[in-house]
C-alpha cells in the first residue's frame, strides 16, 4: 500500500507539472477572454483626472463606446465632452492584435475627419499615464504568457502572470498582471519599460458585474513611478448590448457622434 | 592674564597624559562624522534653498517635465550627417540609449516625429527607419526636413548639417543620488567608447545637466586625490627643512591630520555636503594648522638651543605664544566666518569648515602638540642665527629710507587702487572648468554647433485653464518667438506655435499657405488634442504645456555668453515683453545658466557686507588686544593694502572677476592680519616692557618675528600655489589671488607698517 501511495504521489506531481508555467499563463488568459466574450457592445461615461508630481490637476470628460470584434481587437469610439474647446471631438480606433491600430479623429472646428497613421500603440492616451496599448482590449494572441504564482490583492485571490507583448513598438518589455480568480479581470498591473525597470502600476477597483456576466471596474488608477504623475479614470453608466453596430463605428459615423 | 598664561602652560605639561588622551578622544568623536560626508552631485548646490532664481526654476521643473539630460553630440569627420552610415549610427545609438538607466525619453534625428499629410491622412512617423535601405531620394528628403523644420534645425542638427545630437532625458529616482549619477555616467561613457571603436571616423562629445553635475563631483574628487596629498607632502618637506627635527615634523603632521579630520568630521555631523568649491578647506586647514604649530615649535626649539630643559622649554613656549596664537586664530576664524555672507552655499561651507579646523588646530597646538613633544626626543645643535643680523640690517635700511618707501608704497597703492576699478564681475559658468576637463571642451564644442547647456527657459502664462489655445495668446507667443529668433545671440527657439503652424499645414493637405496659426480657440485646442494623441512613448505635451493648459514653456538656445551678456539679453527680453504682450504673459527667464548669471552679483554684494563686517570686527579686536586705539587704526592700513594690491594686479592682468574671488577679501583679511598682529605685538612689547624708542622697537620686532613672518608666508604661499593647479577655476583663480595678497602682505608688513609707525607713533618727548 505504501508503494502505491508513493506512486500516486509521484504521479500527481507529474500531472501538476505536466502543465508548464507558459501553458498555465495562457490558459488563464484564454479563460479571461472567454468569460468576457459575447458582450457585443458597451458604452460608458469616463472622467479622466490628470495629476503631476506637483499636485496640479486637470479633468477631462468623455463617453466611450466599444464594439466587440471576433478574431481581432475591438473597435472603440470616444467622444470628448470637456473641456469645452474640444467638445464634440471624436476618436475612432480599430485595434489590431499585432498590427498598428487604425485611428481617426474628427475635429468639429475643422469639420473634417483625419486618419492618424501612427505606428505607436505605446504613446500616451490624451496626455495621460495610460498608453493606447493599456486601454485596448486584451486579445489572447497579443502576448506571450508566463504564470508566476498566486497572490491576493487587497484580500482578493488572484493569479499573477507575466505578459510579454508579441507586437512591435510596445513601450514595455513586459507587464505583470494580477488577475482575479473570481472575475478573471485584472486587479493590478505592473508595467516594465524598455529597459525593464518598473514604470507604472495600474490598480482597478470597484468591479461590478453587468448582465450577470461582465465585470467592469468603476475606477482605474495609473501611477507612474518614474515621473510621479498619476491618472485616474472613473467610469459610470456602463451599458451593454445597446444595439450599436458596425455602422456606428466608421468614418462617417464619427461626424454624427455627439 | 599673565598668571593665567603661566598656570595654563604649566598645567598642560604636568597633565600631559590626560591632555593627549582627551585630545585623541575628542578628535576621534569629531572625526566620526566623516562617514556622513559625501559630495553633493547637483549643480543646484551652488544656490541657497531660498534663492529666488532656484525657486522659480524648480517651480518650472515641477510644473513641466524635468530637463535633466545627457546630450551626446555626433560629428562625422568627413561630410554631413545625411549619409546612410551616419544615419545608421544615429539609429543604432538611439535604440541603445533607451537602455540607459533612468532614461525616460531619447530624442534624435531618427525618431523625430515627422508629421505630414497624405490626402485626408495625417501621417505621424519617425523621420527615418532602417537607414541602410534609404534611397538617394530619402536622404534628400531627410536633409531637407532637418535643415528647415524649426524643431530640428539648429537644435538637433547644426546649421551646416555636419553635427547632430542625441538627447537622453533622465528622471532620477533620487534614492541614492551618487550611485544613480555614476551609473548614468558610466553607461554613457561605455556607449560612446563602443561607438568610437565601431566608427573611428566619427567624433563624439558629451554634455548635458548630468555631465555638468558629474564634472563638479569629479573636479572635487580630483582635487582631493591629487592636490591634498601634494600639499601635505610639501608641508612636511618644508617643515623638515625648517625644524630639522623628525619628532617635531611628526608632531605637526599629527596636528594637521587631526585638525582636518576633526573639521571635516564635524562638517559631516552637521550635514554639510562637499562640493568642489568647499574641498579647498582641507588644504587651507593644513596650511593654517602648520602656521599655528610653527610658532610653538620654533619657540620651543629656540629654548632648547639655549639649553633650557625640554619640559620647561615647552611650557615657556606655550606661555609666550598663547596670546598671539589665540588672537591670530580668532581673527582668521572671523575672516572665514565672513564667508557666511556669500550667496553660494559651498562658500559658506568652505568658511565654516576652515573656521572649525582653525579652532581645532588652535586648541591642539596649545595642548596636544606640546604634551606630545614632551615625550619625543628632540636633538638640537646650537648655532648662531645669521638671519637675525640680516633682519637688523634691513631694519636700518627701512628707517633710513622711510620717506622714499612711504612715497613708493603710496604710489603703488594708488596705482593698484586704479586697477582695482578695472575689474569687472563677469564669468561664464562653464569656464569654471578649465580645458583639461573633457566636459568643458565637449560643452564648448556643443555650444559652438548646437548650443547644449546655454539654454534659457520661459514659462509663459495664459489666462485660465486651456487659455493657451486662445488665438490672442498664440499670436503673442508667436511674435515673441519671432522677435527672439531675430536676436543675434539666439540659436534656436523651441516653442509650441511652431508645432501649431505645422499641424495647421498638415491639416490642410501640407499647403505651405497654411503654415499659420489656427484662428479659433476650438481649432487650436483640437489640434493640441490631435497632437497629444499622436505623440510617441515617453513624450507628452507636458514637456511644453502645463497640466491644465494655462501656460507653455519656451526654450531658447543661445550662444556661449558671460553672465553680463546674458543679463543684458534677458533685460532686452523683459523690455520687449513689457512693451508687446499683455501683463498676464510676462515671464522671467530661468534655467541653470540664468541662475549662475544672477548669483555672481548677489554673491559680490553679500561678500562686500561680510568683508566689511569682518574688517570692523578684526579692527575692534586688535584695538583691544593691542590696548591702543592709535595702533589699532594704523593696523588697518597693512590689513587693507595687500587686498588692494592683489585686486589691482588682477585688474591689470585678468579683468574678469568670478564669484570665487568675492570670498577672497574676507578670507585673506583674516590671514594677513596675523602678520600685523605678530609684528605689532612684538613692537609694543619692546616699547612698553623694555621702554625702547620707536626705531629700536621696530628693529626688535624685525629681529624677533621677521623670520617667523617669512616662514609662515612661505607656508601659506606653498599651500595656495598647489591649489592654483586645480582644474576648477573657482579654486585656482581664488588661490592665485590669495597668493598675491599673502605676498603683498609680507611686503607691506616689512616696508609700509614700520614706516607708518615711524611717522605716526613717534616717541613722546
Amino acid at each position: 500500500m505504501k508503494k502505491i501511495g508513493l506512486l500516486l504521489l509521484i504521479l500527481s506531481s507529474v500531472f501538476a507539472y505536466a502543465q508548464t508555467p507558459e501553458e498555465k499563463g495562457r490558459e488563464i488568459a484564454i479563460e479571461a477572454d472567454k468569460r468576457d466574450n459575447g458582450f457585443a457592445n458597451s458604452s460608458s461615461k469616463m472622467t479622466m483626472t490628470l495629476k503631476n508630481a506637483n499636485g496640479d490637476v486637470s479633468i477631462r470628460k468623455m463617453r466611450s463606446k466599444t464594439l466587440e470584434v471576433h478574431g481581432d481587437g475591438d473597435k472603440g469610439l470616444t467622444i470628448f465632452d470637456h473641456p469645452a474647446d474640444i467638445k464634440g471631438t471624436a476618436f475612432l480606433s480599430f485595434t489590431h492584435v499585432l498590427d498598428a491600430d487604425d485611428q481617426w479623429l474628427y475635429l468639429p472646428a475643422l469639420k473634417r475627419v483625419k486618419r492618424i497613421s501612427s505606428k505607436n500603440k505605446s504613446g500616451p492616451f490624451m496626455g495621460s499615464e495610460f498608453a493606447f496599448e493599456d486601454l485596448s482590449s486584451r486579445e489572447v494572441e497579443k502576448y506571450a504568457y508566463l504564470y508566476i504564482k498566486d497572490e491576493a490583492v487587497n484580500g482578493e485571490d488572484a493569479f499573477v502572470i507575466e505578459v510579454r507583448p508579441n507586437y512591435k513598438y510596445s513601450g514595455y518589455t513586459r507587464s505583470v498582471v494580477w488577475i482575479s480568480k473570481e472575475k478573471y479581470q485584472p486587479l493590478k498591473i505592473d508595467y516594465y519599460d524598455r529597459k525593464n525597470s518598473l514604470l507604472k502600476t495600474m490598480s482597478a477597483s470597484g468591479y461590478q458585474q453587468y448582465l450577470g456576466q461582465y465585470w467592469r471596474p468603476d475606477v482605474m488608477v495609473m501611477a507612474n513611478h518614474q515621473t510621479k504623475k498619476e491618472t485616474r479614470l472613473g467610469f459610470a453608466d456602463y451599458q451593454f448590448k445597446t444595439g450599436l453596430s458596425e455602422r456606428d463605428f466608421n468614418k462617417s459615423s464619427l461626424k454624427r457622434a455627439r | 592674564m599673565h598668571r593665567i598664561e603661566g598656570f595654563f602652560s604649566e598645567w598642560v605639561i604636568k597633565h600631559r597624559v590626560i591632555v593627549i588622551v582627551l585630545s585623541v578622544i575628542i578628535v576621534a568623536a569629531a572625526a566620526s562624522g566623516l562617514r556622513h560626508l559625501s559630495f553633493n552631485n547637483d549643480y543646484r548646490a551652488f544656490f541657497g534653498e531660498d534663492n529666488p532664481e532656484l525657486v522659480a526654476f524648480n517651480e518650472v521643473e515641477n510644473t513641466y517635465t524635468k530637463s535633466d539630460n545627457v546630450f551626446i553630440v555626433i560629428s562625422p569627420n568627413g561630410g554631413d550627417v545625411f549619409q546612410p552610415k551616419v544615419l545608421g549610427l544615429i539609429e543604432d545609438m538611439t535604440q541603445d540609449a533607451w537602455q540607459m538607466p533612468h532614461s525616460r525619453r531619447v530624442d534624435s534625428l531618427q525618431n523625430f516625429q515627422n508629421t505630414y499629410a497624405e490626402e485626408d491622412d495625417l501621417i505621424v512617423e519617425d523621420l527615418y527607419e532602417e537607414a541602410s535601405d534609404l534611397s538617394e531620394n530619402d536622404l534628400q528628403r531627410i536633409k531637407k526636413i532637418a535643415l528647415s523644420d524649426p524643431l530640428l534645425f539648429k537644435r538637433m542638427v547644426s546649421e551646416d548639417g555636419r553635427v547632430t545630437a542625441i538627447n537622453i532625458v533622465l528622471e532620477y529616482p533620487k534614492l541614492n543620488p551618487n550611485e544613480e549619477l555614476k551609473e548614468v555616467v558610466a553607461t554613457t561613457r561605455q556607449l560612446i567608447k563602443d561607438y568610437e571603436e565601431k566608427y573611428p571616423n566619427v567624433s563624439f562629445y558629451v554634455t548635458g545637466v548630468s555631465f555638468l553635475n558629474t564634472s563638479f563631483v569629479e573636479a572635487g574628487e580630483g582635487d582631493v586625490m591629487t592636490l591634498v596629498p601634494i600639499s601635505f607632502v610639501l608641508m612636511m618637506i618644508f617643515m623638515f627643512f625648517l625644524l630639522k627635527s623628525p619628532s617635531a615634523v611628526f608632531g605637526v603632521m599629527l596636528v594637521i591630520i587631526f585638525s582636518d579630520m576633526a573639521a571635516l568630521g564635524m562638517a559631516g555631523h552637521i550635514g554639510i555636503q562637499l562640493s568642489p568649491a568647499s574641498v579647498p578647506s582641507t588644504q587651507m586647514i593644513m596650511v593654517l594648522a602648520v602656521a599655528n604649530s610653527i610658532h610653538i615649535l620654533v619657540s620651543f626649539i629656540f629654548s632648547l638651543e639655549h639649553k633650557v630643559p625640554q619640559g620647561k622649554a615647552l611650557s615657556e613656549s606655550i606661555r609666550l605664544n598663547l596670546q598671539p596664537i589665540f588672537l591670530t586664530s580668532v581673527t582668521t576664524m572671523i575672516g572665514f566666518l565672513g564667508m557666511n555672507f556669500s550667496e553660494v552655499p559651498p562658500f559658506n561651507d568652505l568658511g565654516n569648515i576652515v573656521a572649525m579646523g582653525v579652532f581645532v588646530s588652535l586648541c591642539l597646538s596649545l595642548t596636544f602638540l606640546p604634551a606630545l613633544m614632551s615625550y619625543l626626543p628632540v636633538k638640537v645643535k646650537y648655532q648662531e642665527d645669521s638671519d637675525v643680523e640680516k633682519l637688523a640690517h634691513f631694519s636700518t635700511f627701512v628707517i633710513k629710507n622711510q620717506n622714499f618707501i612711504l612715497v613708493g608704497m603710496a604710489a603703488i597703492v594708488l596705482l593698484s587702487g586704479y586697477f582695482v576699478t578695472q575689474n569687472r564681475a563677469e564669468e561664464q559658468f562653464l569656464k569654471y572648468f578649465d580645458e583639461s576637463i573633457q566636459f568643458r571642451t565637449d560643452s564648448d564644442f556643443a555650444a559652438s554647433t548646437l548650443g547644449g547647456l546655454y539654454q534659457l527657459v520661459y514659462s509663459v502664462p495664459a489666462e485660465g485653464k486651456g487659455g493657451i489655445s486662445e488665438p490672442a495668446y498664440l499670436k503673442n507667443l508667436d511674435n515673441f518667438s519671432q522677435w527672439l529668433k531675430q536676436q543675434p545671440e539666439t540659436i534656436n527657439v523651441y516653442v509650441l506655435t511652431d508645432t501649431m503652424r505645422r499641424l495647421n499645414k498638415n491639416m490642410h493637405g501640407d499647403d505651405a499657405e497654411w503654415y499659420t496659426l489656427p484662428e479659433s480657440r476650438e481649432l487650436a485646442a483640437q489640434y493640441l488634442l490631435l497632437y497629444e494623441m499622436s505623440l510617441p512613448y515617453g513624450l507628452d505635451l507636458n514637456n511644453q504645456v502645463n497640466v491644465d493648459k494655462s501656460a507653455t514653456r519656451l526654450f531658447i538656445t543661445v550662444q556661449a555668453m558671460s553672465n553680463v551678456q546674458l543679463l543684458d539679453y534677458e533685460s532686452r527680453i523683459q523690455v520687449w515683453l513689457k512693451g508687446n504682450v499683455p501683463t498676464s504673459m510676462q515671464a522671467p527667464g530661468t534655467g541653470p545658466m540664468m541662475m549662475f548669471a544672477h548669483i555672481s552679483d548677489k554673491n559680490i554684494n553679500g561678500m562686500l557686507k561680510g568683508s566689511i563686517l569682518a574688517l570692523v570686527l578684526i579692527s575692534i579686536i586688535l584695538i583691544f588686544a593691542l590696548r591702543s586705539l592709535k595702533i589699532g587704526i594704523i593696523s588697518l592700513v597693512p590689513n587693507i593694502v595687500p587686498v588692494v594690491i592683489g585686486f589691482g594686479i588682477w585688474g591689470l592682468v585678468y579683468v574678469q572677476v568670478n564669484m570665487g574671488l568675492a570670498i577672497v577679501v574676507s578670507m585673506t583679511l583674516g590671514i594677513v592680519v596675523d602678520d600685523t598682529v605678530h609684528f605689532l605685538s612684538k613692537y609694543l612689547r619692546a616699547k612698553r616692557e623694555k621702554g625702547y624708542s620707536t626705531e629700536k622697537a621696530i628693529t626688535y620686532a624685525y629681529t624677533h618675528v621677521g623670520k617667523a613672518l617669512v616662514v609662515s608666508s612661505i607656508v601659506l604661499t606653498v599651500g595656495f600655489v598647489v591649489l592654483m593647479m586645480s582644474p576648477f577655476a573657482l579654486n585656482s583663480d581664488m588661490a592665485k589671488l590669495t597668493t598675491w595678497i599673502i605676498a603683498a602682505a609680507l611686503i607691506v608688513d616689512f616696508l609700509l607698517l614700520p614706516v607708518l609707525l615711524l611717522k605716526f607713533d613717534k616717541d613722546e618727548k
